[in-house]
């Protein structure tokens, strides 16, 4: 092996360590401050003294109720822009060039701007206040282009034989979409959905204004209620004495996510999960 | 595509339907930007040019916002200089040099593009501040703020600079190895040129995704409104400013917070076309 | 697909059938949305009528009030003259005091090192007996009271303040305080004690001589104390009366005094 390419393999062996080092230091603080912290109480248990003490239960309630709202508004919407996608806009014409950067415009809004259109719109013009309901539309609004995309990507990897059987057949539109196309790009979508559940339990910025960050158990989705990430940022931030349910609150959330992200793998590889 | 059928209806109102829902993604762009724009253009119009002062004092209602954008352009700069040559070196050496290495280390590197950016900040604020801190006081700095999105961005910054690579054809390969160049040398004058331009066209949109990241940045960066000057000097940058101020702000100064969104949106905007400009007009997501 | 309209207007239902009437929601001031919250938990075993609580600084609970985000705001100072629309209902009294870490040596300060110290002309501890480290100045964002308070009682303006951290609620405050020996902030006497208590390494520097204890500002002693309100936006709702006579009863004032702050009620 040449000189310049054993250096390489150095300086690529030292970068590698460059990123895993952080990384492994980051998990290390989250269980160094927070282990001691997680328990099956934890879990169960609704916070005290502004967080300081107990658990996050009334969180994780919050944060589903969130999450639900903002998922029957985007699965469907999501699903509904990516079949009109993919069944009547050709590819390459001017709209779908538009649509598609359109898409790519929503992707990459920054999602404290997501929060001030949310808090303006939601909380205040349609008069939802700080709620479940305000902070889960807004971010339903910020995961659609991930959505919409997923679902457009696995309607597209239908077979084209599929759609001339159809045709063959004679069968309605209605019935090619619901009994064939949907079916058969539903393990795609439902990682699109997956993916949209990952990226809005990760969000904290839009829901500040929206969703607001009362410490309870909501009753009504006009109630405010505060997502597991607020409270993670409110921990550190504005509760001495909190860092430690903080970082634990931290790992709830990252194991959510990792659970999340190998259940794409498994719909993705479903051979490798298999054996695995 | 398909031949009319005696369920006329049910298709029609699909077809309706979806339409609609495509309208609906158009819909959300424009009333972001229109609710944006209704809430500060009175306020630009009449004192548009006192934003780019550099004197924040929304008590004595003067709105310059000149030093938060300084701000966060150079926290935002600063990360892309730490995480973009990293994600590219380690990007082209897991696929030439190290291709055993690179499922698992890709793996994981989806994995921490998945952690929520109030992770990031919460690890900032444990080990990083502290440690700035006893280097120079008082630690929640430009640099802190810095590391924190440098390596909240690096994943996809690594994941998309592979796909790049990934999608260069095997011939410039198989070029390289009939010129016997040494692979150090394929990557210099071949590969990464080649690549180059879509790979800084996903690096613009990370640098993107740092501009807009508003929480890692809020928890680190001290937000003192001032002119970045040291790398140890606290900053605040326009998206930490909104979190900040927006939940109590009223009058001009709320229209102001709504006016840096429209800021934000506005270059967001420019650094997408930038981005699809450097791939060829292809409109494609990372 | 025939699913969305369904969803939406189940959506659109629920939102509409929401109860708002029997439940209050009250944001404003992070001095005392601790007291706040633990009054309304109070009101809502006694009634059964909810109240939500969100701090946020003053001028939120100014802001949401005006809105009609929130019924009631919390504002930890007098009304100003132009905020003459709203309806100051005072509930309690609290002073600001001046905060550094329990281990600092520096136990007292005059309001001129404190200026000093503000505008960046003493950058060190060692100027003033305390150690030879620079000084970590945290003060408070604009549009908080408190903020605007300490201003006015240093006559200082904003722009002079040389800060090396700007900080949003009180508790942020006292965390950033009791997790560096090299700080120095101001916070709600209240809220310092509070926390003090609950373990926070801080000190509460007397200011102008005055010792910061709920006493001197009882006696009107204290130079930088404040009026604790909630203030509202036209006619009171019943719902709205009710329970700002429940939190001024004198029956509660035990938990003012919990949380170090002088009822109105005695």
């Amino acid at each position: 092996m040449r000189w310049p390419d054993r250096l390489a393999g150095v300086i690529g062996a030292l970068l590698l360590l460059a990123v895993l080092v952080p990384m492994g230091l980051m998990l290390w603080s989250l269980l160094e401050q927070g282990a001691g912290v997680i328990s099956v109480d934890f879990l169960l248990d609704d916070p005290r003294q502004a967080g300081r003490a107990g658990g996050i239960a009334a969180l994780l309630v919050s944060t589903g109720w969130i999450l639900a709202v903002c998922l029957l508004v985007a699965a469907p919407m999501g699903l509904g822009c990516a079949l009109y996608l993919s069944e009547q806009v050709p590819a390459g014409t001017r709209r779908a060039q538009w649509l598609g950067g359109t898409l790519d415009m929503l992707a990459a809004v920054p999602s404290i701007v997501y929060g001030l259109f949310g808090y303006q719109f939601f909380a205040i013009s349609l008069g939802l206040g700080f709620s479940i309901l305000s902070g889960g539309l807004a971010l339903a609004l910020m995961v659609l282009p991930l959505m919409i995309r997923s679902a457009e990507q696995a309607l597209r990897a239908v077979p084209f034989s599929y759609r001339q059987a159809g045709e063959a057949l004679s069968i309605s539109r209605w019935g090619w979409v619901r009994r064939i196309l949907i079916p058969q790009a539903a393990p795609g979508i439902a990682v699109g959905i997956i993916l949209s559940i990952g990226r809005a339990l990760a969000e904290t910025a839009v829901l500040l204004f929206t969703a607001g960050y009362v410490l309870r158990r909501p009753d009504s989705l006009l109630d405010s209620g505060r997502a597991l990430s607020v409270h993670i940022y409110d921990l550190a931030m504005n509760v001495p004495g909190g860092m430690p349910r903080a970082a634990a609150t931290g790992l709830v959330l990252v194991a959510i996510l990792v659970i999340l992200n190998l259940l794409v793998r498994r719909w993705l590889h479903p051979a490798q999960g298999a054996w695995q | 595509m398909i031949t009319i059928s005696s369920r006329f209806h049910a298709d029609s109102l699909l077809t309706w339907l979806l339409r609609l829902t495509g309208a609906a993604a158009v819909l959300v762009l424009g009333g972001i930007i229109a609710v944006l724009l209704i809430q500060s253009a009175p306020f630009m119009l009449e004192h548009g040019s006192a934003l780019w002062r550099n004197d924040w004092q929304p008590g004595q209602a003067r709105y310059g916002m000149a030093a938060m954008i300084a701000g966060s352009i150079v926290v935002s700069v600063l990360a892309l200089v730490i995480a973009g040559p990293v994600a590219v070196l380690l990007a082209a050496w897991l696929r030439y040099f190290a291709p055993s290495v690179r499922r698992p280390v890709l793996t994981l590197v989806e994995l921490m593009a998945g952690i929520p950016s109030v992770v990031y900040g919460l690890w900032g604020m444990l080990v990083l501040v502290p440690w700035i801190n006893r280097l120079a006081p008082p630690g929640a700095s430009w640099l802190a703020a810095s590391l924190v999105l440098a390596l909240m961005i690096l994943p996809l910054a690594l994941l998309v600079t592979d796909t790049a690579l990934g999608q260069l054809p095997a011939r410039y390969l198989q070029a390289g190895q009939a010129l016997s160049l040494s692979r150090v040398g394929m990557l210099r004058r071949v590969l990464l040129p080649q690549a180059g331009p879509a790979i800084v066209s996903g690096l613009v949109l990370q640098f993107g995704r740092a501009l807009g990241e508003t929480m890692a940045v809020l928890m680190v960066a001290g937000n003192v409104v001032r002119w970045p000057t040291s790398l140890f000097d606290p900053v605040r940058t326009l998206t930490a400013n909104i979190a900040v101020e927006m939940a109590y702000a009223t009058g001009d100064h709320r229209v102001a917070l709504f006016a840096s969104g429209l800021l934000l949106l506005l270059v967001t905007a420019v650094l997408l076309a930038l981005s699809w400009r450097l791939r060829g007009e292809r409109h494609e997501m990372a | 697909m025939i699913k969305l309209p369904v969803l939406v207007m189940a959506l659109l239902a629920l939102a509409g059938c929401g109860t708002r009437e029997d439940s209050l929601v009250i944001t404003g001031s992070s001095t005392i949305a601790p007291l706040m919250t633990e009054l309304a938990e109070r009101y809502e075993e006694t009634t059964g009528v909810q109240v939500d609580v969100q701090s946020g600084g003053s001028g939120r609970g100014i802001s949401d009030t005006r809105q009609g985000l929130a019924d009631f705001g919390m504002v930890s100072r007098a009304l100003k003259a132009e905020e003459g629309d709203l309806t100051a209902h005072l509930i309690g009294r609290d002073g600001i005091a001046m905060i550094v870490n329990a281990l600092n040596p520096v136990t007292r300060l005059n309001d001129a090192q404190i200026v000093a110290i503000y505008t960046g002309e003493q950058q060190s501890w060692s100027a003033f007996g305390g150690n030879d480290a620079a000084i970590n100045v945290v003060h408070k964002a604009d549009g908080r009271s408190t903020q605007e308070l300490f201003l006015e009682h240093f006559g200082l303006s904003n722009d002079r303040v040389k800060p090396d951290m700007v900080i949003g609620e009180n508790q942020q405050g006292i965390k950033a305080v009791a997790g560096d020996v090299n700080a120095i902030g101001y916070v709600s006497i209240g809220t310092a004690i509070y926390e003090a208590d609950a373990g926070a390494p801080l000190r509460l520097l007397p200011l102008s001589g005055v010792p910061a204890t709920l006493e001197q500002v009882d006696q009107g002693h204290y130079p930088l104390s404040r009026e604790l309100n909630l203030v509202s936006q036209g006619e009171l709702s019943d719902a709205a009366s009710e329970f700002l006579a429940f939190i001024t009863d004198p029956g509660q004032a035990g938990i003012y005094h919990d949380y170090y702050f002088l009822p109105v009620s005695r």
